[in-house]
């Protein structure tokens, strides 16, 4: 049904595109806003691939319901529970869809889709473009976008920044954004808006993310009354080639494709690879961990990786490193499944990790922690949880939809505020306390597509088109003297160590990488506070070296690291509040998984009085499956 | 048949190494700077210290964070698109030591191995510069409007899967899929001229990219559709009768993208369209519909 309502989507990755072109395709008026063309959005950085049920895993005893668990299981059981299901049920029809729309997915010789193995599975139930899937889906939904745009039913904002929010009593009713090359900031009113913003590596000053991935437009819609949820939940990928401005990630599909990860077993053993000897190497995972051997989920491969080197000293050469080895498989096999990501290992380092094996080490990859939101449950509600489902045997329930969350629900991925939705990586959802490889993809498509049709009923029955002028107007000029306040800094002079932007993001990245990341304990957090207090008391004072009024990159620049500075101290507190470990959240000060106290979402809130972040503890919806110890086997 | 797939030699990465790289050693950016459209240009020099590693991008950075340059002039910051830092956005182009190509996979232990030597950092020549590094190629994506370059499939309701498709099919595909919009081959193309005015593209080169976009979604069984659309753009005004098959573009591309290939692919498809027409005249149904430009 055609309406003259319109919708705003901020954000032109997977999530952002799907929400559109769900939209566009009901007949809805789509206003989609990216710092980028929404072709180079964050989401083409993606490569292994996104994992859905199919018909060879179904004859081997895997099931939508399989990959629901894993998920659960895989986040720790910090994730509400309905809102996975529905995912894992959706899966299948989201590849065939993507299949439809003409993503290249690798093939089997026979010509149905080509399948590899992913973390936390044990089944191989991943779906592939190449090693750079994430590029070949973006482009699939920018295509269609582009259709839409043609027709005239999507109009691309690109090169626009999202500022805030407007917001007339809880009820968002439009944003305003600047043209970030003729600088205008101006007011858009909408029925409902989309944030699809991606995630915040920026944070951490070096990631495997892109350089706008900065977590400023969620941090934003929080500034303005969106609540955040479990932003301690960041994830560090295992491997990753170390560099200078970024931590460039040699995917997962590396160990799926049978990549294995060593580090010689003599400490300090100063030969080269190839020389040494398969029974002096140490296979530290294979051996911890028989049945998933190199494809355990991230978090514990990661801590794996940390204690190898950093407490047991053993990282090749005595570095923090350790190599990820693919040099016994066929050269040719390696190009076809996994070329992309080994030129960028060849193209970065200079080394051809087809013949000499890949030199790798952690870095911050995702935010399972985002916007918060809710949902309506769907029609599966057994009396109480259920054990743990064993893998391979048969599914408790099919995979009919609307058994997770109910379809067109208007709050399904709704925050707080009504009518502001998360999608994708913003969104809190699915993922709990890690991700399990190749579930992002997936979860970003899924909102889009799936919570895209929430929006589409919301906005039968919100009319915004009653708020006044003038409260646009106001968040206008309350932007502007924010942009105006930064550049009227230039003319005291020159920027010192002390107030220059990029010094104090750099320095914040160095203090949450080091504070935030892999291992965590209370002493070291309430350092990290300090300096983020610190950092965000200089930022007060924070000088830029550019005052253009066209095309002012430092302004924007700027802008954002004090956002950041904002989310950071939401992942310190976040971090502080949930003295336990899950997941990716390891506390060394408390080792153990606390379901009594911790099944819960930390969940951040901010003060615009004192401009302070809160974190309370909120109850998750956890009716599916009962907790258990999460494993993985591990030999004691 | 996939060897033809790199039937092209990759693009040289740089001129020959002059031994190995000193660590710590200071290089000199020369940057063309413009403030904005219609702006006197000029250029600014900066000495930069380099590590292993370092790329044009986290010199860039490097640059940003104090803009002085070798004279001790306090300047703005350089501006500057990118992305990705990988090499796979397409954001990062620009024209380094005289050649376009991505910024952020350019290492300079490869261009500038010795203490004090220059890197020249220019932007992209074919299209409108927005400030110093940074230019506008909308043209790019208008030219995919124009082609359709897209599968138009029903809608996104549950249909069932798509084609099957062969391993060596797919593989052909992909590699024309790789495509980042990036503009290296439309920079380097002889035909490919410098259009700032919106309202001329739909007459202008479309470029080597979209044509091998148009030879991708051709190939595609439910794609193939629109294929007579694209055809009929293709043979008038800015289609392919605009290459003069000068081959600059397969060489620069850095996706190694079959590009001349697609071009003689296309080539010939446009000539059986045309034959066509004129046997069996049957007027486009997708003409009317056209993009906003
Ligand atoms: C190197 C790498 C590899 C990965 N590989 C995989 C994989 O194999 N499988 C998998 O499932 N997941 C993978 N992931 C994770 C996955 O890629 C991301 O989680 C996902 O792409 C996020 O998509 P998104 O649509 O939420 O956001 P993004 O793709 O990040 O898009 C965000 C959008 O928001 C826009 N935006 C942001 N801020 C503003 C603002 N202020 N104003 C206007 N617009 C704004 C941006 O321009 C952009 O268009 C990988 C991640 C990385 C870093
Ligand atoms: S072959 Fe055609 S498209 Fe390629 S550079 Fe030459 S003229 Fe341009
Ligand atoms: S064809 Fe190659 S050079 Fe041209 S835009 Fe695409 S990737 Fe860039
Ligand atoms: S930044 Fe994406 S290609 Fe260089």
């Amino acid at each position: 049904m055609a309406t003259d309502k319109r919708v705003i989507v901020v954000g032109g990755g997977l999530a952002g595109l799907a929400a559109a072109v769900r939209l566009a395709e009901a007949g809805t008026p789509v206003d989609m806003f990216s710092l980028v063309p929404v072709k180079r959005s964050h989401s083409v950085c993606a490569q292994g691939g996104i994992n859905a049920c199919n018909e060879v895993a179904r004859q081997q005893g895997y099931s939508e319901y399989e990959h629901f668990d894993e998920t659960v299981y895989g986040g720790d059981f910090l994730a509400d529970q309905h809102p996975v299901l529905e995912m894992a049920n959706w899966a299948p029809r989201i590849i065939d869809l993507l299949d439809r729309m003409g993503v290249p997915f690798n093939r089997t010789s026979e010509g149905y889709r080509d399948l590899r193995l992913f973390g936390g599975s044990l089944f191989k139930r991943t779906h592939f473009s190449g090693a750079t899937t994430g590029q070949q889906l973006l482009y699939a939904l920018d295509e269609q976008t582009r259709r839409y745009e043609t027709e005239g039913k999507v109009s691309k904002y690109e090169f626009w920044e999202f500022l805030w929010p407007v917001v007339e009593n809880n009820r968002v009713v439009g944003i305003v954004a600047q043209d970030l090359r003729t600088m205008q900031v101006r007011s858009f009113r909408a029925a409902a808006v989309v944030m699809a913003t991606g995630g915040c590596g920026l944070v951490y000053g070096k990631s495997t993310n892109s350089i706008i991935c900065t977590g400023a437009a969620n941090s934003r819609a929080f500034q303005a009354g969106a609540w955040y949820g479990n932003p301690e939940m960041i994830q560090v990928h295992p491997t990753a080639i170390p560099g200078a401005d970024k931590l460039r990630l040699m995917s997962e599909s590396a160990r799926g494709e049978g990549g294995r990860v060593w580090v010689p077993r003599k400490k300090g053993d100063a030969r080269a690879a190839k020389d040494i000897p398969e029974a002096q190497r140490y296979y530290f995972l294979e051996e911890r961990y028989p049945a998933y051997g190199n494809i355990v989920p991230r978090d514990i491969a990661t801590r794996e990786i940390f204690a190898v080197c950093v407490n047991d000293g053993m990282g090749v050469n005595g570095e923090n490193s350790v190599y990820l080895d693919l040099t016994h498989k066929d050269p040719d096999y390696l190009t076809r499944k996994l070329g992309g990501i080994l030129d960028i290992y060849q193209k970065f380092v200079g080394v051809d990790p087809r013949f000499e094996p890949m030199k790798i080490f952690p870095a911050v990859h995702y935010s399972m922690g985002g916007l918060w939101t809710t949902f309506t449950k769907g029609s599966y509600n057994p009396a109480g949880p259920i054990p743990k489902h064993k893998s391979g045997s048969p599914a408790p329930i099919g995979s009919a939809i609307g058994q997770g969350m109910q379809p067109g629900a208007p709050n399904n991925a709704m925050t707080n505020v009504e009518g502001l939705y998360a999608f994708g990586e913003a969104n809190f959802g699915y993922h709990g306390a890690n991700r399990l490889g190749a579930n992002a993809l997936l979860s970003c498509i899924f909102d889009g597509l799936f919570c895209g049709q929430s929006v589409q009923t919301y906005i039968k029955i919100a009319d915004t088109s009653a708020a006044p002028q003038s409260l646009f107007d106001a968040v206008v000029r309350q932007e502007e003297s924010k942009a105006a306040a930064f550049t009227s800094t230039v003319s005291k002079g020159q920027p010192t160590p002390e107030n220059n932007p990029y010094q104090i993001h750099k320095e914040l990245g160095v203090e949450m990488t080091a504070a935030c990341t892999v291992v965590k304990s209370e002493p070291r957090l309430r350092q990290a506070q300090v300096k983020v207090d610190e950092l965000r008391d200089r930022f007060a004072r924070v000088q830029l070296g550019d005052a253009a009024t066209w095309t002012n990159q430092t302004l924007a620049y700027t802008r954002a690291v004090g956002d950041m500075l904002v989310l950071a101290d939401a992942i310190v507190k976040g971090s502080l509040q949930r003295k336990e470990s899950r997941g990716a959240h390891y506390r060394t000060d408390h080792p153990d998984r606390n379901d009594a106290e911790f099944m819960k979402a930390t969940v951040a809130k901010f003060n615009p009085a004192d401009r302070s972040v809160s974190v309370g503890l909120m109850d998750i919806d956890a009716s599916l499956i009962e907790p258990t110890a999460r494993t993985y086997g591990k030999k004691p | 048949m996939a060897t033809h797939l790199n039937a092209t030699p990759p693009p040289d990465a740089a001129p020959p190494s002059r031994g190995p790289a000193t660590p710590g050693r200071t290089v000199n950016f020369k940057v063309r700077r413009c403030d904005g459209p219609g702006k006197p240009g000029r250029w600014e020099t900066f000495a930069v210290t380099v590590e292993r590693g370092s790329n044009v991008i986290s010199c860039l950075q490097q640059i940003a964070a104090n803009p002085v340059t070798v004279e001790g002039t306090r300047t703005t910051p350089v501006v500057w698109d990118s992305g990705c830092l990988e090499e796979v956005c397409g954001a990062c182009t620009m024209v380094i030591n005289g050649k376009v190509r991505q910024s952020c996979s350019c290492l300079i232990d490869n261009y500038a191995p010795g203490e004090g030597d220059t890197i020249t950092l220019e932007p992209m020549q074919k299209f409108p510069v927005v400030r110093d590094l940074w230019v506008d190629r909308s043209r790019m994506f208008s030219a995919l409007r124009r082609l359709k370059t897209w599968v138009p499939i029903d809608g996104t309701y549950s249909q069932g899967a798509g084609p099957k498709e062969t391993p060596d099919d797919q593989e052909i595909r992909y590699k024309l899929s790789e495509c980042m919009t990036c503009g290296c081959c439309v920079d380097a193309c002889p035909q490919f001229l410098l259009e700032p005015d919106p309202a001329r593209w739909e007459t202008s080169f479309v470029g080597a990219h979209a044509v091998s976009l148009a030879r991708l979604f051709n190939e595609h069984p439910t794609g193939r559709t629109l294929a007579p659309h694209r055809l009929e753009v293709l043979s008038g005004h800015g289609g392919i009768n605009d290459c003069g098959n000068a081959q600059n573009c397969v060489k620069v591309c850095p996706k190694h993208i079959p590009l001349t290939e697609s071009i003689g692919q296309i080539g010939r498809a446009v000539t059986v369209h045309q034959i066509k027409k004129i046997f069996f005249a049957r007027p486009d149904p997708h003409a009317a519909a056209k993009g906003p430009g």
